[in-house]
């Protein structure tokens, strides 16, 4: 029901996700924000049971910053996957998070790199990868149209193929997405995919 | 004879049980077990005893079998059998008999609750339905709980868990004031609710609430469960007759509404959700959260909002008996 993607292209990566919040048979609200940024140049998209989703994200998101105010530089993207990857594997035996995650971050002289995060802390460094339903549909796709080095346009185009192949072939297709991205400039948010706009008030 | 025929007229026959009770305790070793030495008549009787377990041990008795050949052995045992029943439906299994019996007994979220924020603040509205299974154990619960003067929980779930950890809530934001030296925000309760739901997760509690305030940030709505799922948003229901409520507040929102039409769609969304879900019912109590906080709006029954909503009309005879006409 839920699902994450992304890939890495010439100097960034993009992680997009869908944005409901589903109960049973209930849709609570379709913009909730599953790609978390974790800080400066780092994203965390994650899916999985609701509470261990937003706690665990919030506790790596916590980490990572106190690494930084403690040591003045901020974690390196493998860095923090490992560590990401360690509190998943110490937790698996005795509490376990239900949370799958896609790590993607830019490092000066590495470049962009991501990771899959399983929620039994399984962990793969990729170039390209989902979680979820979605992946039935997406992993295929990626493996015939992705190629190294591609353009931001490129990727968006074939991220957007991929949102396009969820919504036409899932039963249960979530309406909106987001697309964050991340590149030498920092993490930031890229675009929303909607096809149902709510007539809210503006959400804070 | 005639005693035996007389005894064997009030016999019936029992369908044997499990054998389970008869084999040596699971963990012994075979060299464990006591080996004894019998008589063939105990043997027999042994015998008997494995194929009906019921049966008295008439070893110690004078029993027809010392005088009697061995063809009315099997008359005796029907004979000495006690009557026996089976076993209850479920004691086989005594643990999924508790677990089976008490999901029945579950509340499963029987209610009827919302929260909705529009540019006057919040609307909070809920049923007062009380239900354990097909039981409607009361009419005239308070499911909207006043967490302080300008914050309010709703319940769904289980009715001892909300009450006392929205208690719990109030208590914590009232510490969170004195401390601090002013009032809390929504964001901050609810999400201390959320943690401490979530420590409590795959423990059973059954919660199902929005925190609903006015903060220095404006109108607040917040949906907090006892999965430690949180969700920030403009609208929501909780329950099992929330998609009913759903329909009818979807349709009628606007964020531009007066407090008076805001305070009617949500009395109309609950008493639509009151008529088509069993588990929900009773009174209707809207809430308005405003800049000076809480005011309770409106109680109404809902089986007298039912005729407000659709009077009765006179409806004509269908056939009516007229005089058949003079010839």
């Amino acid at each position: 029901m839920e699902c994450v993607f992304g890939l890495v292209g010439k100097g960034f990566a993009i992680v997009a996700a869908d944005t409901s919040a589903v109960n049973s048979i209930l849709v609570h609200k379709s913009n909730e924000d599953k790609v978390m940024v974790l800080d400066s140049h780092k994203l965390l998209g994650a899916s999985g049971e609701p509470g261990d989703r937003v706690q665990f994200t919030e506790y790596i998101q916590k980490n990572v910053h106190l690494y930084q105010f403690r040591n003045g530089i901020p974690l390196t993207t493998a860095a923090t996957a490992n560590f990401t990857r360690g509190e998943l594997a110490t937790a698996l035996r005795k509490n376990p998070y239900s949370v799958n995650i896609l790590l993607a971050g830019y490092d000066k002289g590495v470049g962009p790199s991501m990771y899959y995060i399983d929620y039994i802390a399984t962990m793969h460094k990729i170039e390209k990868g989902a979680f979820g339903y979605g992946s039935y549909f997406c992993l295929s796709m990626m493996d015939r149209l992705y190629h190294p080095d591609m353009s931001i346009e490129e990727a968006i185009e074939l991220i957007d193929k991929c949102i396009i192949e969820i919504r036409t072939r899932l039963v249960v297709a979530p309406p909106n997405f987001v697309i964050k991205i991340v590149d030498e400039d920092g993490a930031r948010e890229y675009a929303w995919r909607e096809s149902i706009k709510s007539p809210d008030v503006s959400m804070a | 004879m005639l005693l035996l025929l007389f005894r064997l007229s009030f016999l019936s026959f029992f369908p044997s049980l499990s054998l389970s009770q008869h084999f040596a305790p699971t963990g012994t070793k075979p060299h464990q077990r006591i080996s004894v030495s019998l008589n063939f008549k105990q043997r027999k009787q042994r015998e008997e005893k494995r194929r009906m377990m019921m049966k008295l041990d008439t070893s110690g008795l004078e029993s027809f079998s010392a005088a009697v050949p061995s063809a009315m052995a099997a008359a005796e045992d029907q004979l000495f059998a006690p009557p026996s029943f089976d076993l209850p439906a479920g004691c086989a299994d005594f643990d999924k008999f508790q677990m089976e019996a008490k999901q029945t007994l579950k509340h499963a979220k029987g209610t009827t609750t919302l929260a909705f924020i529009f540019n006057q603040g919040v609307i909070v509205a809920a049923d007062s339905r009380a239900s354990m299974g097909g039981y409607i154990s009361s009419q005239s619960v308070k499911k909207i709980i006043e967490i302080n003067p300008y914050m309010l929980g709703t319940m769904a779930g289980g009715a001892a868990d909300c009450q006392f950890w929205h208690r719990n809530l109030g208590i914590k934001c009232r510490l969170h004031e004195l401390a601090n030296k002013r009032r809390i925000s929504v964001t901050g309760a609810s999400k201390l609710l959320a943690n401490i739901l979530y420590s409590y997760r795959g423990m059973g509690l059954s919660i199902g609430t929005m925190i609903a305030g006015w903060d220095e940030k404006g109108p607040g709505l917040y949906y907090v469960d006892s999965e430690g799922g949180r969700l920030k948003g403009n609208r929501f229901s909780v329950g099992s007759g929330s998609p009913y409520a759903y329909g009818v507040l979807d349709n009628g929102y606007r964020p531009d509404m007066t407090v008076d039409e805001a305070h009617e769609l949500a009395r109309r969304a609950i008493y639509h959700a009151t008529f088509r879900d069993g588990a929900s019912g009773g009174v209707v109590s809207v809430y308005h959260v405003g800049p000076n906080g809480w005011k309770k709006l409106s109680g109404d029954d809902v089986s007298e909002l039912h005729y407000k909503y659709y009077p009765v009309q006179p409806t004509p005879v269908e056939h009516e008996m007229v005089d058949a006409p003079p010839a």
